[in-house]
C-alpha cells in the first residue's frame, strides 16, 4: 500500500463539453433545490418552472450541437459514452421531458402537503392555502439527469449510480398525487420496494462480473469474454442477475408486475414521464449491457431474451384486454410494446444488421414516447368529481361530448396499434423488419399476432367512445390549460408527422445507429 | 480463499432475498434489501483483493452512499404510508390489483 502513495497520480481528464447536457440538467436541479431553500413560497413556482424548462431546452440544444459536431467518443476516462445512439436517446428523452414538464406544470395534480395525512385537518388547511409542492421540479430534473446518464453509462458502476439517480426521485414523485392519495402512496411503496430489490440484483450481477473480468468497464468485460478460464459460473450468474435488474426497469415479463400498479397510482403527468423517458433510458442501458458488455455471449442470452420477449408480448396483450381502468390498460399496452422492442434486441448479427436493429429501436422509442405522453395528457383532461375518470365505462360516449378530444385520443390509440399513417406503423415496421433480417422470424410472428390482439383492445376503447351512448352523469372535460393543450397538440402533431413523413427522423436514427456503441 | 467470502456473500444475499419475499413489514423488507446491498459490498471487496486492484473497494463506497440515499427516500415513503394506514404491512396496501 505504501508504494501507492509514491506514484504520482494523474488527474482524470473530463470532457466537460461532451457532458454538458447532463451537467446543465443536474446544475439546474441543484439550483432548484437552492430556490426551495431561499425563496418565499409564493415566488417558488414562478422561478422553478422557467429554470426547469429552460435547462431542459438548453440541454437539448447542447445535444444537437454535440450531434452536429460529430462527437462519438467515450468521455470522462471512458466511463460515459457520448456516441450516436446516446445522443439520439438524449435528444428524445429531453424533448419528451420538456413535454412532460408542461403537463406537470399544468394544474393541481400534485399534493398540497405530502406529509399531511389524507382526510385530516392538516390536509384541508394545506389545500385551502393553495399551491402544491414545488419540490417536484428539482426532483423531475434529477430524474431526467439520471435518465440521461443511464443509457450513456459505459461502466457498470456508473450505470448503477445512474439507475438510482433516475429511480429515487421517481419513487417520491409517484407518491405525490393530490387525489386518490392512498393509491398514490401505495404505488410509491410498491415501486420503491420492488425497485430497490431489483437494483440489488443489478448490483450483485455487477459484483460477479467484476469478479469475472477484474473490471466493471463494459469494454473490459467484453474483452475478457474471449478468455473464459474456469470462471464461467461467475460470468453466467453475473449476467443473469444483471439481466434481472435491467429487465425489471424496462418492465419485461416476468418482472412486469410493478408497471400497472405504478402507472395507475402515480400522478398522471409523472406516469407520462415514466412511460416515455424511463423506458427509453432503460432500453439504452439494456442494449449497452447486452450488445457491448455481453456481445460475445450472444449465443447464451439470445434464447433467454426470446422467451422473455414472447412472454412479455403475450402477458401485455392478454392482460390489457381484461382491464377496466384506462391508465392500467395503457400500462399493460406499454408492457406489450416493451415486448415488441425486445424482438429487435435479439436480432443481432454483423455490424450492418446491428445498426438496422438499433435504428429501428431508436425510432420506435421516439414514436411511442410521443404517443404515450399525448395519451396520458388526454387522460388528465377527462374528469369526474373525484379527479380523473379512470374507469373505462366512464369514457363511454366521449366522442359525442367532445369529438375533438376523442378524435385525438383515437389517433394515439391507432398509433399504439400500429395503423398506417401514424408513427406506430413505421416504428413497428422498422423493428419487425430488423428482427426478420436477424433471423427472429418466429418471434415476429408472435409479435404480429399479439399486435392484432392489442389492436382489439385499442379499437374497443374507440368503439366505446364513439358508438356508445354517453352516461347521464358522465365525466366533464376539463378546459385544457395552455400547457396541456400544447402537450396534446405537440404529441398529436409528432404522431402524424412521424407517420406521414418519417424519412428525416428515420435517417437521423439510421445515422445515429451507424457508428453503433462506442467501446 | 476468495471462495469463503463469496459463499458468505451469497448466503447473505440469499437471506436478504428470502426476507424480501416472506416478510410482511415494509421496514423489515427494506432492511433485507439493505442486507442484499451489503452482500454485494462484501463480494466487491473480496474480488478487489483477488484481482489486486482498488476498483472493487471504491465501488463499495459508492454503494454505501447509494444505500444511504435509498434509506432517506424509502423511510420517507414508508413513514408516510404508516401515518395514513396505521400499518406498515405490505399486505395491507392492496388497493391496486389485477
Amino acid at each position: 500500500m505504501s508504494t501507492l502513495a509514491a506514484v504520482a497520480v494523474d488527474p482524470p481528464k473530463i470532457e466537460y463539453a461532451e457532458l454538458s447536457p447532463m451537467l446543465l440538467v443536474f446544475g439546474a436541479a441543484i439550483a432548484g433545490v437552492l430556490v426551495e431553500a431561499f425563496t418565499p413560497r409564493y415566488l417558488r413556482k414562478s422561478i422553478q418552472v422557467p429554470i426547469t424548462i429552460v435547462s431542459l431546452i438548453g440541454a437539448f440544444v447542447l445535444t444537437v450541437w454535440l450531434g452536429l459536431r460529430g462527437t462519438r467518443d467515450a468521455a470522462a476516462m471512458g466511463s460515459v459514452a457520448v456516441d450516436g445512439p446516446a445522443l439520439f436517446i438524449w435528444g428524445a428523452i429531453l424533448l419528451l421531458a420538456v413535454v412532460s414538464v408542461l403537463l406537470i406544470n399544468d394544474d393541481d395534480q400534485f399534493v398540497a402537503q405530502a406529509a399531511a395525512v389524507p382526510g385530516s385537518a392538516d390536509e384541508d388547511r394545506a389545500i385551502s392555502e393553495g399551491g402544491a409542492h414545488t419540490e417536484i421540479y428539482p426532483l423531475v430534473l434529477f430524474a431526467v439527469g439520471g435518465m440521461l446518464l443511464f443509457p450513456a453509462a459505459n461502466d457498470l458502476l456508473i450505470m448503477f449510480v445512474a439507475l438510482e439517480v433516475m429511480s429515487l426521485p421517481l419513487y417520491l414523485l409517484c407518491g405525490l398525487a393530490r387525489r386518490r392519495r392512498l393509491l398514490s402512496q401505495e404505488a410509491a411503496m410498491k415501486y420503491f420496494l420492488l425497485g430497490a430489490f431489483s437494483s440489488a440484483f443489478f448490483l450483485y450481477g455487477t459484483a460477479l462480473l467484476y469478479g469475472f473480468a477484474g473490471s466493471v468497464d463494459l469494454a473490459a468485460i467484453a474483452k475478457s469474454l474471449g478468455s473464459v478460464a474456469g470462471q464461467d459460473s461467475l460470468l453466467f450468474m453475473g449476467a443473469a442477475t444483471l439481466a434481472v435488474g435491467v429487465l425489471f426497469k424496462i418492465g419485461a415479463a416476468p418482472f412486469q408486475a410493478w408497471k400497472p400498479d405504478v402507472y395507475q397510482g402515480a400522478p398522471t403527468p409523472i406516469t407520462a414521464l415514466m412511460a416515455s423517458g424511463t423506458l427509453i433510458a432503460a432500453f439504452g442501458a439494456l442494449l449497452r449491457v447486452f450488445w457491448v458488455a455481453l456481445g460475445n455471449l450472444d449465443t447464451e442470452w439470445i434464447p433467454v431474451l426470446w422467451a422473455v420477449a414472447i412472454l412479455t408480448m403475450v402477458v401485455g396483450a392478454v392482460l390489457a384486454i381484461t382491464q377496466t381502468d384506462i391508465k392500467r390498460m395503457l400500462a399493460y399496452s406499454s408492457i406489450a410494446h416493451t415486448g415488441f422492442l425486445l424482438t429487435a434486441v435479439v436480432a443481432t448479427g454483423n455490424a450492418g444488421q446491428n445498426a438496422g436493429a438499433l435504428s429501428g429501436i431508436l425510432f420506435y422509442l421516439l414514436a411511442y414516447g410521443f404517443a404515450t405522453v399525448g395519451a396520458f395528457a388526454v387522460v388528465t383532461m377527462v374528469r369526474d368529481a373525484g379527479g380523473e375518470a379512470g374507469h373505462l365505462s366512464r369514457w363511454a360516449g366521449l366522442g359525442k361530448r367532445s369529438p375533438v378530444l376523442a378524435g385525438i385520443f383515437t389517433l394515439f390509440l391507432l398509433a399504439f396499434a400500429g395503423i398506417p399513417l401514424t408513427s406506430g406503423f413505421f416504428g413497428k415496421y422498422a423493428v419487425f423488419s430488423a428482427a426478420v433480417a436477424g433471423g427472429a422470424t418466429a418471434l415476429v410472428i408472435v409479435g404480429v399476432v399479439t399486435s392484432a390482439m392489442a389492436a382489439f383492445f385499442y379499437v374497443r376503447v374507440i368503439v366505446l367512445m364513439f358508438f356508445s351512448d354517453p352516461a347521464p352523469e358522465g365525466p366533464t372535460i376539463a378546459m385544457p390549460s395552455m400547457g396541456t393543450a400544447a402537450v396534446v397538440t405537440l404529441s398529436a402533431a409528432a404522431t402524424v408527422v412521424l407517420g406521414v413523413f418519417p424519412q428525416p427522423v428515420l435517417d437521423l436514427a439510421h445515422s445515429a445507429a451507424q457508428s453503433l456503441f462506442v467501446r | 480463499m476468495t471462495t469463503h467470502y463469496l459463499v458468505l456473500s451469497a448466503l447473505l444475499f440469499a437471506i436478504g432475498g428470502i426476507g424480501v419475499l416472506v416478510r410482511r413489514n415494509a421496514i423489515v423488507v427494506f432492511m433485507c434489501v439493505e442486507l442484499m446491498l451489503n452482500a454485494c459490498n462484501l463480494a466487491f471487496v473480496a474480488f478487489a483483493r483477488q484481482h489486486g486492484n482498488l476498483q472493487g473497494q471504491i465501488i463499495a463506497f459508492f454503494v454505501m452512499v447509494v444505500a444511504a440515499a435509498e434509506v432517506v427516500v424509502g423511510l420517507a415513503i414508508i413513514v408516510t404510508i404508516f401515518r395514513t394506514r396505521r400499518s406498515a404491512s405490505v399486505d395491507d396496501a392492496n388497493l391496486l390489483k389485477y
